[in-house]
């Protein structure tokens, strides 16, 4: 009986749009590991990070070049490179058009912004992965921007760092997409030669190409903490092997136990360590 | 012989002939005439199919099981081979093999991947998909050459690094990326030749050279026909329009830059005349070797890291 009065009587929702009172888009963040609601104000200010477990929440260039460089200010480098379906290559969709459907939805013209700014007061030219875009994936834009941030430095005589956050080799540029790997390695050779450091900071994910070159190269290897770094794909290696894997497989801190990494480092502490460690490099 | 799907008609009129000379003998009758004309069919046959292979079947030649491996190159190419064992780290990796050897009196580090010929050496050379041993056993032997300025040729065949993990515990990334950037800055020529399959990463860990080039039937990318299928188009069935988007052929490859050359295959594929293919890769080895020996190391390191730098397709707006 009691059901009946919260019977609806009238069909539909009658109140207009216009006086609808809805929290605006995107002010609250669920964390995707405990749960815990935060507002993206508190979120922000916290680094991208939960407030509850710690969780490092995926960032791309413009929030990390705003964490590491003094003031937030740097410079932008090669902004001006941008994408070609070289291959017209297809699958379900048109790579052409995979490319401007990543470019309107990020504001971006691919993978990878350079930044050169400083840090603490020290000059570093910084490359960061965008994941947004096509899963930061590794194609010849990425690889030129590298190539052309470490020319940068050489010229300048300045420390490099790469935050990579990807998924690896982008199979709509094929073999133009391996070669960025034998690529950017050659480019880090020439920035040992002028003895300049080279940091390489892994975030999650870091997998395929992009660990089995330049993120693996560097003077200090150092990642953020639980990121998820490997060659092949936890997916993949569990079909291989036909077994689970062990919890923690291909985190951060198995690589540090493994030998790979010389240190996680939280978000927070990021800047501060950065700085101890091109002073201690005289860069 | 095998026959590979698409070359049916050359396996009917195969038929057709051992049938007919089994008659002659049998019956001792004189088809000398019947059986000269099938073999101008057959061989009019088997050039019109080699010369309109569509990737897919390039790749399927490049997995031929009859196809020669990098010991039978070795055997027929060398006059002497001592091989050398391990990485001195963990252990000796079986899917890439490599040592001493010498070239017509010419001295050189030979380095390739190895698959197996039957079903237990199959499993023993891990169907030719190195772990990072193998990768750091290659890096030490190319060190060891450049210490006693021996060039270095390395010969390419391999579905990919090999995914397991253990692989990925001994740090599978770590090894590829140090060696790119070790082989960068070799001191010694290095001749790269695909002469079966180059997958991504797994192939390019030793595919950094002054010349890379492929054997006309094989394939060289970033990631296999069927793992593309898998991943873009979430489904297995794909595998030849993948082939065909990825533009892994030697011909497109070469086309693009991306290597230095094509070493032509006798018609029927390296696995029907192997001895002729080992032939003209040896004679292919001997003649770049003479010419890299020319260019001053650095000149030579120079003009690598310039080849390397210059990949990729973008452009400046």
């Amino acid at each position: 009986m009691s059901s009946t009065w919260f019977r609806r009587i009238k069909k539909g929702i009658s109140t207009e749009t216009k006086e609808k009172k809805e929290a605006p888009d995107g002010l609250w963040h669920k964390c995707p590991e405990c749960r815990t609601t935060v507002t993206q104000t508190a979120l922000k200010e916290n680094l991208y990070l939960c407030p509850n477990c710690n969780y490092h929440n995926r960032i791309n260039a413009i929030e990390y070049f705003d964490i590491l460089f003094d003031k937030g200010e740097y410079k932008e480098l090669f902004d001006n490179i941008a994408p070609k379906d070289e291959l017209h290559f297809v699958d379900v969709k048109p790579y052409a058009a995979r490319l401007k459907s990543a470019q309107k939805q990020t504001g971006l013209l691919d993978a990878m912004t350079v930044g050169v700014g400083e840090v603490e007061g020290k000059k570093l030219v910084v490359a960061c992965m965008n994941f947004n875009f096509i899963g930061g994936s590794m194609g010849s834009v990425v690889g030129e921007k590298i190539a052309r941030g470490i020319d940068h430095c050489i010229k300048h005589k300045l420390p490099f760092m790469i935050i990579s956050k990807s998924g690896g080799a982008r199979m709509m540029e094929s073999a133009f997409s391996l070669m960025q790997m034998a690529k950017t390695s050659a480019k880090l050779t020439q920035l040992a030669h002028a003895k300049l450091p080279y940091i390489s900071l892994m975030t999650d994910p870091t997998t395929g190409g992009v660990t089995a070159s330049f993120a693996m190269l560097g003077d200090i290897n150092i990642a953020e903490p639980k990121a998820l770094i490997g060659f092949a794909g936890p997916r993949i290696i569990k079909e291989t092997i036909k077994k689970d894997l062990p919890p923690g497989f291909q985190r951060s801190e198995f690589l540090v136990e493994k030998g790979f990494l010389d240190f996680v480092i939280n978000r927070k502490d990021l800047k501060r360590k950065l700085s101890d460690v091109m002073d201690w490099f005289g860069k | 012989m095998q026959f590979l799907d698409f070359e049916k008609p050359l396996e009917d009129l195969n038929n057709q002939l051992e049938k007919i000379k089994a008659i002659a003998e049998k019956n001792h009758v004189d088809m000398s005439a019947s059986v000269k004309e099938l073999e101008a069919s057959l061989e009019q046959t088997r050039k019109h199919i080699y010369e309109n292979l569509t990737p897919w079947q390039r790749v399927q030649l490049s997995r031929h099981p009859e196809r020669p491996y990098t010991n039978y190159y070795i055997s027929r190419v060398c006059n002497k081979f001592t091989e050398l064992f391990g990485d001195r780290n963990v252990a000796d990796d079986k899917a890439i093999v490599g040592g001493f050897a010498e070239i017509d009196g010419e001295p050189v580090m030979i380095i390739g991947h190895q698959k197996g010929t039957n079903t237990k050496m199959r499993q023993l050379r891990n169907f030719g998909m190195a772990n990072p041993e193998g990768y750091r056993k290659a890096l030490r032997l190319m060190k060891l050459a450049e210490k006693f300025d021996r060039p270095i040729v390395t010969l390419i065949d391999t579905p990919g690094a090999y995914p397991g993990l253990e692989a990925e515990e001994r740090g599978q990334g770590e090894a590829i990326a140090r060696n790119l950037f070790e082989m960068v800055n070799l001191r010694v020529p290095v001749i790269c030749i695909i002469i079966g399959e180059g997958a991504s990463g797994g192939a390019l860990g030793i595919g950094i050279g002054d010349r890379v080039v492929m054997l006309e039937n094989t394939w060289y990318t970033v990631i296999s026909p069927e793992n593309c299928s898998t991943i873009l188009w979430r489904s297995w069935d794909f595998k030849v329009q993948a082939a065909e988007q990825l533009h892994l052929t030697s011909r497109d490859m070469s086309g693009f830059g991306l290597v230095d050359g094509v070493l032509p295959e006798p018609v029927g594929g390296a696995h029907s005349q192997p001895e002729a293919m080992a032939a003209s890769l040896k004679e292919y080895v001997l003649k770049t070797l003479t010419e890299l020996k020319k260019i001053n190391p650095d000149k030579r390191i120079e003009q690598r890291i310039e080849k390397f730098s210059k990949m990729g397709f973008y452009e400046e707006v």
